[in-house]
């Protein structure tokens, strides 16, 4: 099922092009024709914008795991996950490894900050939730324009297991934040979002391939974004049904804005049913800003500009709406009002 | 005092007022009434700087300040309100928290010190009750899902609060039934001063029994065609606008 060829920074081969299928709307060959040199060192810096909630950490500076790179969670717990780029026409990589325990309850805090200019970074996050398990990952995305990266996260859901996702990202030059996860065992519930707010000549690409393999599996899916200038969002959702998981509940939905001439929105929801009785749906909409709206709070006194970020952001909100976590919700609603 | 004079304006290049000549001095109520299609909205689209409507001869200023040069917050913080016709929904947006970003976003325009949410919300609560609107209301995002005369009174409610200078309402009394047209009305009329004005544009002469206009305006394709004073408004009533409508030829 995956949807990525195992890239390897290293090797400009296995670098994916548009002629890979899954690849169409983000041609990372285009953009990086060589393998980049590796990455040197990285200093931390700043705490990072999931430091007040505290919890434990994992920290990536230019891919160098800074302590552990493994996690394994029990009880309620919160861990933030550090991937930092602060490289210059470099490469790098980091692999994580996150397992929550039967019935524990890990709030997975993730972020990716991004310094110094036209690095490549590659990401991956493997994700297991045991019986009964809870795991809420969110993920703050903000990198440099000329950025290349890619995010891969592999999630795997035993039975009873919950898994709630909310991607936040504001684009790069070219960059792939994909998840892929299965519901191995029967009664697996998630909920998989992303918001996008991309100005500029930025892309983003949110793929995700949930994998329904057993039984009374539900899956939530809201993704939406604006785009601005000539900016590109890319939303790609595959559910597939896979035979006898009946009674599977997944429903899929990708909203998005152009508020500009020249921004591009490409989407490619996909249901593959190959189970009896399940209910699924999907639905996308591409629209544009409220003209009458932004004269009407135009005419109340608030300048165009402000009266446009204020519908960007109560269309946005919705995403951050659902996020049960009230602390984290709070980081996340000031961080994507900073940058409206 | 406000000075509109041989006004053009087109939509989509259909011209529709057509060298429209008005004046309301500080302190004056006056009534624009005309048949369906005159050109009433458009006059206050114009004013307050709608997109699309397109001036292409003509001046309009308040208080000496030309109107036609400033974008429409600008103008909404020179003191123009226009109370909608048919009220935008702003999803997501509570009330009271886009009242108020207005309100400061018109204060820092005119360089003036914003309103502290407390003191905020004492003026709201105060002038909510006012029009008998509930206040739960304002937590709701603005006018989704509100009815006609919901609508029509939130933006009562929206203009008390604001302060303007000059008031535009355009067919408030739509959808309002009588206990909140009365209700209404008396919203308005606590908003008369010696320093406003206010263009009360209406189809119907009901309104002008709650709000004693100083002077009415027929607008019929494009123009003032007559003016005259409150007896103007009854004479409608009882004739119609045929005589003003251009004899088919
Ligand atoms: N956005 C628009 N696009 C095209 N025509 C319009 C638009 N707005 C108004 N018009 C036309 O302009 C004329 C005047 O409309 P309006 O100002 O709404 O009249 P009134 O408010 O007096 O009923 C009508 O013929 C109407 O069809
Ligand atoms: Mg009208």
């Amino acid at each position: 099922m995956s949807a990525a060829p195992q890239i390897d920074l290293t090797n400009a081969e296995t670098f994916p092009s548009r002629r890979t299928e899954a690849w169409k709307y983000s041609d990372m060959k285009r953009w990086l024709r060589e393998a980049p040199e590796p990455s040197g060192t990285a200093l931390v810096g700043a705490p990072g914008p999931f430091y007040d909630l505290g919890g434990e950490a994992i920290v990536f500076a230019n891919g160098r795991p800074v302590g552990v790179t493994d996690f394994i969670a029990s009880g309620v717990q919160t861990l933030r996950l550090r991937f930092i780029s602060d490289a210059v026409g470099t490469g790098h990589t980091a692999a994580a490894r996150i397992v929550a325990r039967p019935g524990a309850r890990l709030l997975l805090l993730e972020t990716h900050e991004g310094k110094g200019s036209a690095y490549v970074a590659h990401n991956k996050v493997e994700i297991d939730v045991a019986r009964d398990a809870e795991v809420t990952r969110i993920v703050l995305i903000e990198e440099p324009e000329d950025a290349i990266s890619v995010t891969n996260a592999e999630v795997r859901l035993e039975a009873g297991g919950r898994y709630r996702q909310t991607v936040v990202t504001t684009g790069a030059k070219l960059q792939r934040i994909e998840t892929q996860l299965s519901h191995g065992a029967e009664g697996a519930d998630a909920r998989l979002d992303g918001l996008y707010l991309l100005k500029g000549s930025r892309h983003t690409d949110l793929t995700t391939v949930v994998d329904h393999r057993a039984a009374d599996g539900t899956t939530s899916q809201l993704t939406k974004g604006v785009v601005h200038d000539t900016a590109r969002g890319v939303f790609q959702g595959k559910i597939i049904v896979e035979r006898g998981a009946d009674g599977t509940d997944a429903r899929m939905a990708h909203n998005a804005l152009i508020a500009s001439e020249r921004g591009e929105i490409d989407a490619k929801p996909e249901l593959i049913i190959y189970a009896d009785d399940v209910q699924c749906a999907h639905g996308n909409t591409v629209g544009t800003l409220d003209e009458s709206a932004l004269f009407y709070i135009q005419q109340r006194g608030i300048p165009a500009d402000e009266a446009r970020a204020l519908l960007v952001q109560a269309f946005l909100f919705e995403v951050i709406d659902r996020i049960e976590d009230e602390a984290a919700k709070e980081v996340v609603r000031a961080w994507l009002t900073a940058r409206l | 005092m406000l000075k509109i004079n041989n006004l053009h304006v087109s939509v989509a290049d259909k011209p529709i007022l057509k060298g429209l000549t008005l004046e309301v001095p500080a302190g004056e109520v006056h009534a624009v009434m005309g048949p369906n299609g005159a050109g009433k909205s458009t006059l206050g689209y114009s004013l307050s700087g709608r997109p699309g409507y397109e001036v292409t001869d003509g001046s309009a200023s308040w208080n000496g300040q030309d109107l036609l040069g400033l974008d429409p917050a600008e103008r909404a913080a020179a003191g123009v309100f226009l109370s909608f016709q048919y009220p935008m929904e702003i999803p997501g947006v509570p009330a009271m928290t886009f009242i108020r970003t207005a309100l400061n976003a018109q204060k820092r325009a005119r360089g003036e010190e914003e309103v502290s949410a407390p003191a905020f919300l004492k003026q709201v609560k105060a002038a909510s009750q006012a029009l008998k609107m509930d206040f739960d209301m304002l937590k709701r995002p603005l006018n989704v899902g509100f009815s006609g005369g919901e609508k029509k009174r939130m933006e009562i409610l929206q203009m008390a609060l604001l302060e303007p200078s000059l008031l535009i309402l355009d067919e408030t009394d739509s959808g309002l039934d009588i206990d909140a047209l009365r209700i209404v009305s008396e919203g308005v009329n606590a908003l008369r001063r010696a320093d406003r004005s206010m263009l009360v544009i209406t189809h119907y002469q009901r309104l002008l029994d709650y709000i004693k206009p100083d002077k009415v305006h027929v607008l019929a394709a494009g123009r003032i065609v007559a003016s005259g004073g409150p007896e103007l408004a009854l004479e409608l009533e009882a004739e119609g606008y045929d005589k003003f409508l251009p004899t088919a030829a």
